[in-house]
């Protein structure tokens, strides 16, 4: 965005700013018209794999309609979206996919989880699952359910909308992108191993190290 | 019961060829020897008063009885008689799982028996693409619907979301597919190569590049 609070490093110091990401009348000022502008017309990118994603159809159907909250236009293309919403359970097939998808997203870009299975794996404790898609990109607003209902999915919206709200763009690290590390995974594989752990009939698990 | 089966025993009188025969929900359910299974098959389907035109499913089954041997399905189906029939084949689990592929007699087994390979580990003697067609093809835990499979794979989820963000979707496409997407020239050079030398099956393992 346009305004840059951070200081030159040549530059004298400037003691009217206390420090770089401190609020003043003018950011706070641009913060909320910048805010108020992205909260309302976030695009989203349907990523539905499985029943929410019917779920999800009807929340952008005329008697839920989502287009209340600035969504009534579906982003086919990641290149035009504002908010993954990933709607259904996610394969391990489909996993470079989503990332990729995610990546192909430009900044400001928010995700939602949409459902049991999105964000945990929900039934489907098995060979095939990815056990919540935030082992695989970063997850802004779970929405619990099998399936949520659509009033549930807009609750999760307008909570991503409050979410959106409270950001700065004096907060550099909001809009840093974090590709995946050396090893192809976007967090360390013992805690991924953790936050998958079986639940349920289920006892095996075979760890990592 | 089925007539066909009768047929069956009189067409192959010599060294018990035809198995036992049993009527299931009012289904005919036929045992035949592996090493007939095709001879079998033409015989059901070619003859006029059988005209099995209509392969209607392969699927194989495996029982927690351990003694018991893996069962391979083929249902068939006249259209023209409105008649069922289906035929099993015992394969001893001791031993290797190989049966002569069927794809000559009907098309419609080539993805169905791809199918038996990829969850089962059948191989299919002249089938001409045997590859995975579920979990993708450098997938290396096993053959998931075998009873020896732990339900949540044998790697850890760490590795399972590694291997998965790893791999390469492009890399499966044949020559074919990728010709009538137009995208064959936008792959990587080393992949073009490899597709070019029949390669396909042979996507380098992530761990070793
Ligand atoms: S959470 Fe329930 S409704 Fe949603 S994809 Fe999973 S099984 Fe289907």
């Amino acid at each position: 965005m346009g305004l840059d609070v951070t200081q030159p490093t040549d530059a004298p110091p400037d003691t009217t700013v206390v420090s770089p990401v401190s609020p003043n009348w003018v950011t706070t000022k641009l913060d909320f018209i910048v805010n108020w502008a992205r909260s309302n017309s976030l695009w989203p990118m349907p990523f539905g794999t499985a029943c929410c994603a019917i779920e999800f159809m009807a929340t952008a159907a005329s008697r839920f309609d989502m287009a209340r909250f600035g969504m009534e236009r579906m982003s086919f293309s990641p290149r035009q979206a504002d908010v993954l919403i990933c709607a259904g359970r996610l394969p391990f097939k489909l996993a470079p996919v989503i990332r990729r998808i995610y990546d192909q997203m430009p900044q400001p870009k928010w995700v939602i989880s949409m459902g049991a299975c999105a964000s945990t794996g929900g039934i489907f404790d098995t060979y095939a699952m990815v056990q919540g898609i935030d082992t695989v990109v970063p997850v802004d607003v779970y929405v619990p359910g099998c399936p949520p209902r659509p009033e549930g999915l807009l609750y999760g919206i307008l909570m991503l909308q409050k979410k959106i709200r409270g950001e700065t763009l004096a907060d550099r690290t909001l809009r840093e992108e974090h590709p995946l590390d050396e090893r192809g995974l976007r967090m360390s594989p013992r805690l991924l191993d953790e936050i998958s752990e079986p639940f349920g009939n289920s006892i095996h698990q075979t760890r990592s190290g | 019961m089925n007539p066909s089966v009768q047929a069956l025993r009189h067409h192959f009188e010599e060294g018990g060829a035809i198995g036992r025969a049993l009527e299931s929900c009012g289904d005919t359910i036929v045992y035949v020897q592996a090493s007939m299974l095709p001879r079998a098959l033409e015989f059901l389907k070619v003859t006029p008063e059988q005209d099995y035109d209509y392969l209607v499913d392969v699927t194989a089954v495996e029982y927690r009885d351990a003694e018991r041997p893996l069962e391979l399905v083929y249902e068939l189906f006249s259209l023209r008689r409105r008649a069922q029939l289906r035929v099993k084949v015992e394969l001893d689990k001791s031993e290797d799982l190989v049966i002569d592929s069927i794809v000559p007699l009907w098309n419609a087994a080539n993805w169905l028996e791809r199918e038996v390979y990829d969850m089962f580990g059948v191989r299919f003697e002249g089938h001409p693409d045997l590859r995975r067609i579920l979990m993708w093809e450098t997938y290396s835990e096993g053959h998931p619907l075998r009873k020896d499979f732990p339900l949540r794979g044998r790697f850890s989820r760490s590795e399972q979301v590694r291997r998965a963000l790893n791999m390469n979707p492009e890399a499966h496409y044949s020559m074919e597919e990728l010709s009538i997407a137009q995208a064959y020239h936008e792959l990587p050079a080393d992949m073009r190569d490899r597709l070019a030398r029949d390669e396909r099956g042979k996507v380098p393992d992530p761990e070793s590049s």
